[in-house]
């Protein structure tokens, strides 16, 4: 899965989530939490859809290394 | 979407029954209303007040009940004729020797004979209880068990159908007496109709004491048998000046209650109030049909109507362009009850009617209305208005300590409690002293329903106590998440419950039946979550949603949030006799 790709899955994930939430919308490095008004609910199923889908397990510990959209690309990308 | 408040104009409140809500409840004292009764504080009757009174006051000749058949006959029945056969009624319980402590179960449509069964029953002093006639044999079996059935009033047919394989096993029940009966009777049982033709028409309402038990209706628990909740010929009282300040009812008023007599609405207010407010009672045996009810309230020239929001939902469902083809002029005053009514019903009352709905909340326990948008008051969208004059209500925080407090702020959430005292409030459970014991905490009683106050003093139904969700510390209202889906033109029927989750305790999930014509589809769910999350922020809006086909309720149109989240689960249902239409 390409960096393209992958940006497009978190995306997907994240809509479904959040319906309300155009892709386009979307920093690149901001924290989704604060910018696009996610919970913490939101954010931890946000969390498990992309580990399932990418099969990249991120521990709790890692959370904040995933809180914008390039981070958690780069965390996937990197594991 | 946010919901002005509907204004009245001061020059009109004159023309109501409550002209000045504030005065009037400041001023109000029991003593002083018991002035509507003819009847005083040693002894009085439901059917003297309802009824014989009139006919002594000079008005016998007025229609009482105009009974419209299911093939559209109409029989007018005046209040002299009610009088004669009621009291035809008790002389036919005098020759059989029934007593005042002996219970009549009516399982009845809605035919004349039920409302004479009723009022004789209590003209003679004995207990009356109401059965839903689309009840299958185990609920009316169960409740004329807990009841000790002594009488039963029914058709042939639903005898036949739903008592008569049992009877034998009830050993209380001695007298049955079946209406439209065959030549052909069943054994044991009485043509009702040929011993009214020879019953002496000669029977003075028996005075009883306020506290004489005169009502049992049965409600359903959360778990356990249904409760029987007992009131006494002292109500009547309440019967008599909630139907005067909630309902504005005034003699000689067109007015229909929609609720069948099987349950409370159709009894507290689908015979008795309005009767002691002289009214002419419509009473319609036919079931719901949009262009059938339109075309009832325009020929009947219906004043006053009081129905429920299942009805008003599947009234909007059909589109306002419908109500527009008849002359509804006539109506001056609408009302709902059953469950709280969603503020876009509420409004949508002014697009069909020119007048809104007017919401008001009240239970089984306390056996009239408690708090009501009143014809004179500015209305709320979605609030259940203000209390009543002579009811006192609050908002209380139950504490460590089994203790309440009431709420120090407004728009707090807490359980919605009333001071006990009013007359018509339940005076027990049958034979269950302890479940009602459990209902008060000091003087008040505990309704076990969530709500809150706004600064105004309107209160804002919140969820049953036991319905309500806590997920992630926040405390959140089905109704509240349930109101903001009902805002999408494509959802019929909304019911949210909470699902136990391992990190926030509870998640918000969405049961969506939509209107006809609507894909129930992924696109859609997004598009529903997306805006309930708009409006409600992702701490209340709901995790999940999902489609059904229908929703289960219970007859009164209630839909069971805690069946569905029963089967959920995998838990027992528990008691699901006022089911009535099931999900799909």
């Amino acid at each position: 899965m390409d960096t393209k790709q992958l940006r497009e899955l978190i995306l997907t994930e994240l809509c479904n989530i959040a319906p309300e939430i155009e892709k386009d919308e979307v920093p690149d490095d901001q924290d989704f939490r604060e910018a696009l008004e996610l919970d913490s609910m939101d954010f931890l199923s946000l969390v498990i859809a992309v580990s399932q889908q990418t099969k990249v397990n991120i521990p709790e510990v890692d959370y904040p290394k995933v809180l914008t959209l390039n981070d958690m690309i780069n965390y996937i990308n990197n594991n | 979407m946010s919901f002005p408040e509907i204004k009245k104009s001061p020059l009109t409140a004159n023309e109501h029954n409550l002209n000045d809500y504030q005065n009037t409840c400041k001023d109000f004292n029991w003593q002083v209303a018991q002035h509507h009764l003819a009847g005083n504080d040693k002894q009085l009757n439901i059917t003297y007040e309802a009824v014989d009174r009139h006919v002594d006051e000079g008005f016998g000749e007025q229609i009482a009940i105009r009974w419209l058949s299911k093939q559209s006959q109409q029989k007018d029945i005046s209040y002299a004729e009610l009088k004669d056969q009621t009291s035809r009624f008790a002389n036919i319980l005098e020759r059989f020797a029934i007593k005042s402590s002996d219970t009549v179960f009516g399982l009845c449509n809605r035919v004349p004979q039920l409302y004479i069964a009723l009022l004789g029953t209590l003209k003679f002093g004995a207990v009356f209880s109401p059965l839903f006639s689309a009840f299958g044999p185990e609920p009316i079996r169960s409740r004329m068990e807990i009841g000790q059935a002594r009488v039963l009033i029914t058709s042939e047919a639903l005898y036949r159908k739903k008592v008569m394989p049992w009877r034998d096993q009830l050993s209380s029940l001695e007298l049955v007496l079946l209406y439209n009966a065959s030549d052909n009777l069943p054994e044991n049982c009485y043509d009702i109709d040929a011993l009214l033709s020879r019953s002496s028409a000669d029977f003075p309402a028996r005075l009883c004491p306020p506290e004489q038990l005169a009502l049992v209706h049965f409600t359903s628990g959360t778990t356990g048998k249904p409760k029987g909740a007992m009131h006494v010929h002292q109500a009547v009282l309440y019967h008599s000046i909630s139907g005067f300040y909630a309902l504005d009812l005034k003699p000689g008023d067109r007015y229909w209650c929609t609720a069948d007599p099987g349950w409370v609405t159709g009894t507290s207010y689908g015979i008795i109030a309005p009767l002691c407010n002289r009214v002419c009672m419509i009473i319609d045996e036919a079931e719901f049909d949009v262009e059938h009810w339109y075309q009832l309230l325009s020929e009947q020239k219906i004043n006053v109507w009081y129905t429920a929001p299942t009805a008003i939902r599947m009234l909007m469902k059909a589109g306002e362009e419908v109500a527009k083809k008849y002359d509804l002029s006539a109506l001056r005053f609408i009302a709902s009850v059953g469950e709280p009514l969603n503020p876009e019903a509420v409004v949508w009352g002014q697009k069909a009617f020119g007048i809104p709905f007017h919401d008001n909340w009240w239970q089984s326990e306390t056996g009239g209305i408690m708090i009501a948008n009143f014809a004179s008051t500015a209305v709320r969208p979605g609030s259940m208005g203000k209390p009543l004059p002579g009811i006192e209500v609050a908002i209380m925080q139950k504490q460590k300590d089994g203790s309440i407090k009431p709420a120090t702020a407004a728009n707090e959430i807490g359980e919605l409690a009333l001071k006990k005292g009013w007359p018509s409030m339940f005076r027990g459970y049958l034979n269950e002293e302890l479940r009602y014991q459990k209902c008060f905490i000091g003087d008040w009683y505990l309704t076990g329903d969530l709500a809150m106050c706004d600064n105004d003093g309107y209160y804002w139904f919140v969820g049953r106590a036991d319905d309500v969700i806590k997920s992630s510390g926040h405390l959140i209202g089905p109704f509240e998440v349930e109101s903001v889906l009902m805002e999408d033109p494509a959802v019929a029927e909304v019911a949210v419950i909470g699902l136990p989750d391992e990190i926030a305790g509870e998640v918000v999930k969405a049961f969506v039946a939509l209107k006809p014509g609507h894909q129930a589809d992924q696109a859609l769910a997004k598009k529903l979550l997306g805006h309930a999350r708009k409006r409600l922020g992702p701490a209340v809006a709901p995790r999940q949603i999902v489609f059904r086909q229908n929703l289960p309720k219970t007859r009164s149109g209630k839909i069971m949030r805690r069946l569905l989240k029963a089967r959920e689960l995998g838990l027992p249902e528990g008691d699901i006799s006022t089911l009535e239409s099931d999900e799909a």
